[in-house]
């Protein structure tokens, strides 16, 4: 619940404050976020399964950010940086799916 | 710190480090959420567009400039010329060359320069206007600045038509065989555009009783004018 509004107050400040990414952040910022969803996704359906923990959801949101970023930076170096970010967006993309189905098993029984 | 722990029970104990992080990242998402789709929307996708395709932009847009650079550097020399001179004779003799190039473009003024003749003699009757068409408009891609068809000055508005009876009608006027086209331009290439396979050369030779030659006269007058 505290989650939902700590998520919420985020954009809030993030409309209000109207920021621009320093722009060698742009390849990566997309990437990022997509891999943190996966791990909110994740954290969620751990809520309903009602195995969640702080520990693990901060561990894997971190290092899900870190490694996507890691990914298409190495990437970005081997000339290859757009078909990376492709590869990383599909897996996080698939597994997001895999716990969106998880979630709406959970809560409508289906 | 339990390894489980209900997310009920722990909203209502007093949150410990790990949870607060959670917040902590929740928060940061939002953040990051906005600030990605802003950046997405504001640079026009160029920010997101890799090396590769940055540096095709950048050669567009380099050559896009120099071109407009040496336009703007032909027209401002231009413009000084007419500025600096202190009569209007420059004007004068700007004004007048353009204006002979456009008398030449119409038709109204002979021509005389280096270029092609292009004869074509058909005994047989098996060249019509279709040939003829053809073979001034290749001339006129390979860059004619001047054409005359028998005594006739072909311009934009030239009509080509086969008139019963035989022969080929060029505005009106009644030709006959052999045609002669008289070509102004660069020699070389109004030559070759009749030369090349399948083209006016081509056309001519697969049809009976027609050949069709290309000579090179040091000098061509195009005398045709239009009134």
């Amino acid at each position: 619940m505290i989650g939902a509004l700590a998520l919420a107050v985020g954009l809030a400040v993030g409309v209000v404050l109207n920021p621009t990414a320093p722009s060698w952040l742009d390849p990566y910022l997309p990437i990022a976020v997509v891999a943190a969803l996966d791990a909110v996704f994740g954290g969620l359906r751990a809520a309903l399964e009602k195995v969640f923990d702080d520990k693990v959801f901060v561990v894997s949101f971190i290092s899900n950010v870190l490694v996507a970023a890691l990914v298409v930076f190495i990437g970005d170096k081997l000339g290859v940086g757009g078909q990376l970010s492709t590869a990383v967006v599909v897996v996080f993309g698939i597994r997001i799916f895999a716990n969106a189905a998880a979630i709406r098993r959970q809560v409508f029984k289906a | 710190m339990r390894a489980v722990r209900r997310p009920e029970l722990g909203s209502l104990r007093r949150p410990g480090r790990a949870r607060v992080a959670v917040w902590v990242l929740l928060a940061v998402l939002g953040f990051g959420i906005t600030v990605s789709v802003r950046a997405h929307s504001g640079a026009a996708g160029l920010s997101n567009a890799r090396p590769d395709d940055l540096v095709g932009i950048l050669d567009d847009l380099d050559a896009k400039g120099r071109r407009l650079q040496s336009e703007a550097d032909s027209l401002q020399e231009t413009r000084d010329r007419l500025n600096g001179s202190d009569s209007g004779a420059e004007a004068l003799a700007e004004a007048r060359s353009r204006a002979e190039g456009l008398a030449i473009l119409a038709g109204t003024v002979g021509a005389q320069g280096p270029g092609i003749e292009v004869t074509i003699d058909d005994s047989g009757g098996r060249v019509g206007a279709d040939v003829l068409v053809d073979a001034i408009q290749e001339l006129r891609d390979a860059g004619a600045e001047a054409l005359q068809v028998g005594a006739v000055r072909v311009v934009a508005s030239t009509a080509v038509v086969d008139p019963t009876g035989g022969g080929i009608a060029v505005d009106g006027h009644h030709l006959g065989p052999p045609y002669r086209i008289l070509a102004i331009g660069d020699a070389h290439t109004l030559a070759q555009a009749m030369q090349i396979p399948g083209g006016v050369l081509d056309t001519v030779a697969s049809r009976d009783g027609a050949v069709a030659s290309v000579a090179t006269p040091a000098l061509v007058r195009i005398t045709a004018v239009r009134p």
